[in-house]
């Protein structure tokens, strides 16, 4: 009796986390094993380079791979420099309690819960109308840039925020300039946070419908340049998915792609990000 | 320590030999610790958001000497240190008061140059703090910001102030491996190199031994030795046996309820043995603190 409560006492908590730590990893197999259950067959190379045909039933999805990378190479051309300024600003060139950083970090904080869809809309107001670029990749990319700058920003300022004070007093008194310092001791020590910050971003980007409805569009022939529409790979599941009797095949293909895409891209970030440190901690 | 050799001394003021100064990390003057005042502090004060940390700090620190400031922990020693070279300026809410002269530069001043103040003044911290990067490329930055870029010259210097910190034999085969992967007095000897790398005038130590082992603190102790006479020092040392055998001069601060004065100041024989002021007797017999 006594033996038996201890038994339950002991392993009781441990059987919880187990079970909560097997049901977040049952439903990602789930996912895996549908995907690759319905979408593999249709999978193959000129799958991935021939264009739509019978709205997206037939063909494949080379015209949309194309818009995806464009659309996702303009949002991060845009954010990564803007984010990295805004997080040296907020880092280095205003103290913690100073107004205007206090400003930019609590309507960064407001940004980041807003729905994808306000973003759409705002990107369709001022980038399609207000500037004139219409329904284009262009539009697309610079709306997605707002959309992940917020996470982008706080990622990088954090990384910042961690080198430690000692490092930047010994640049100081070595009489280092503060573009110095920047340039050579904060940037470097930076680059995992700025990687782990891109790589959220670009997940989130290349995976987002919403925003790009209303700016980027659903035109799904290639692009010739970034004022044209194109569709991106998230638009095109969702199409097929709602709008196309008998698209569901090749929406579970080009799903496949998708997260294949996803997955590529958060491990070579992990594999970057421990190279990185690896070689930071080298014995001479 | 034989690897520690003084370097021959340049006193002639000649077109080449001032050339060959330029990336020299000894100044051009005669070794001395004479009574001629390098660093002369008057009434300096220092707050944190308001609140005191030193109060009216009156003190000449003497060219070429090593001068040692001892104290309890809190009493100020390192925010002096920092006034020194106004690395108060990047603490937020620090204010500085009184005046501070380092020969005839005004530090306190707003028109001060701080890039140029922190040449001539060196500093090294408790914990080394060597840069995430190569060896060479530590000692390299800070030459190439203050203006050197000729790739001789700073082979030269890098060789040179290696010699200096008894570092080069050990180190030369892997100049460009990171830093970090020396051993931690290692590390604070590369520190204490890329300080001489730029021919300062001032050099501060604050509590440069107490995170080494006592054998690469010896190793230390013995280089601030030989840097007498070339240098202004000052180091910050908790050990009173440490601070008697190396300096010529020390100052006793203390902090009274939180707020640190400096007690009293002497020759280091003078303190030691015939300290005017019963709380340093106290303080160095081992009394209090
Ligand atoms: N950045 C800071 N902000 C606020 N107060 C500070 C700061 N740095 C130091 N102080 C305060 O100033 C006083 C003196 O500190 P300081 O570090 O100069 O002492 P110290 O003599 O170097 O001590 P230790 O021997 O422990 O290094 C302390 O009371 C400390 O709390
Ligand atoms: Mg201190």
């Amino acid at each position: 009796m006594l033996r038996q409560s201890r038994h339950v006492q002991e392993y009781g908590p441990t059987a919880i986390i187990w079970a909560a730590a097997t049901m977040v990893v049952v439903p990602f197999f789930w996912l895996m094993g549908d995907l690759l259950w319905n979408g593999w067959n249709h999978l193959s190379l000129s799958f991935l380079f021939s264009a739509p045909q019978n709205a997206g039933r037939e063909g494949g999805i080379g015209p949309i791979l194309m818009s995806t990378l464009l659309v996702v190479g303009v949002c991060m051309g845009v954010a990564v420099p803007i984010g990295l300024g805004t997080a040296l600003f907020l880092s280095e060139y205003t103290r913690q309690d100073h107004a205007l950083g206090r400003l930019i970090r609590a309507s960064l904080d407001v940004l980041a819960g807003v729905p994808s869809i306000v973003f759409g809309l705002f990107g369709n107001a001022l980038f399609c109308q207000a500037l004139g670029l219409g329904f284009s990749i262009l539009s697309g990319g610079l709306t997605l840039a707002c959309m992940v700058l917020p996470i982008l920003i706080r990622t990088v300022e954090e990384s910042f925020r961690a080198i430690s004070r000692d490092q930047r007093l010994s640049a100081a008194a070595l009489g280092l300039s503060t573009p110095t310092t920047i340039r050579t001791i904060l940037l470097p020590a930076a680059i995992p946070g700025l990687l782990v910050g891109g790589i959220l971003g670009l997940g989130r980007a290349i995976a987002e419908t919403a925003a790009l409805i209303f700016t980027s569009g659903y035109v799904d022939r290639m692009p010739e340049s970034l004022m044209d529409s194109g569709r991106t790979l998230a638009v095109h599941i969702y199409d097929l998915a709602m709008n196309v009797a008998g698209g569901n095949p090749n929406a579970y293909a080009t799903a496949l792609v998708l997260v294949g895409l996803l997955l590529i891209i958060n491990l070579s970030s992990s594999w970057i990000t421990t190279r990185w440190t690896s070689f930071n901690q080298l014995p001479a | 320590m034989d690897l520690i050799q003084p370097t021959p001394r340049i006193t002639s003021d000649s077109d080449e030999r001032a050339g060959f100064r330029a990336w020299l990390p000894y100044p051009s003057t005669e070794p001395c610790c004479e009574p001629v005042a390098h660093i002369r502090a008057e009434n300096l004060s220092i707050a944190y958001q308001g609140r005191q940390a030193l109060r009216n700090v009156n003190l000449e620190i003497n060219r070429g000497c090593i001068t040692a400031l001892v104290g309890p922990s809190g009493c100020g020693k390192t925010s002096f240190l920092m006034t020194l070279n106004r690395l108060t300026d990047l603490i937020p809410g620090c204010q500085v008061s009184g005046t501070l002269h380092i020969n005839e530069l005004n530090v306190l001043a707003q028109t001060t140059n701080l890039l140029n103040l922190r040449r001539t003044v060196g500093m090294i911290f408790q914990k080394p703090t060597v840069f995430p990067f190569s060896i060479r490329k530590n000692l390299e930055l800070p030459l190439r910001e203050h203006g050197t870029h000729d790739r001789t010259v700073l082979a030269a210097t890098i060789e040179h102030v290696l010699q200096q910190v008894g570092l080069w034999q050990e180190v030369k085969d892997r100049l460009d491996r990171p830093a970090q992967g020396l051993s931690g007095g290692q590390q604070q000897r590369l520190c204490l190199a890329r300080a001489l790398v730029l021919s300062p005038d001032v050099l501060m130590l604050d509590e440069p031994c107490s995170a080494l082992d006592p054998l690469s603190s010896g190793i230390i102790e013995d280089l601030i030795v030989s840097l007498q006479g070339h240098y202004t020092v000052i180091i910050v040392t908790h050990n009173l046996a440490q601070a008697r055998r190396i300096a010529d001069h020390v100052a006793f601060f203390w902090s009274y309820e939180g707020v640190g004065k400096l007690v009293e100041q002497g020759s280091a024989q003078q303190i030691f043995e015939s300290p005017k002021e019963e709380l340093t007797a106290a303080y160095i017999s081992g009394i209090r603190g």
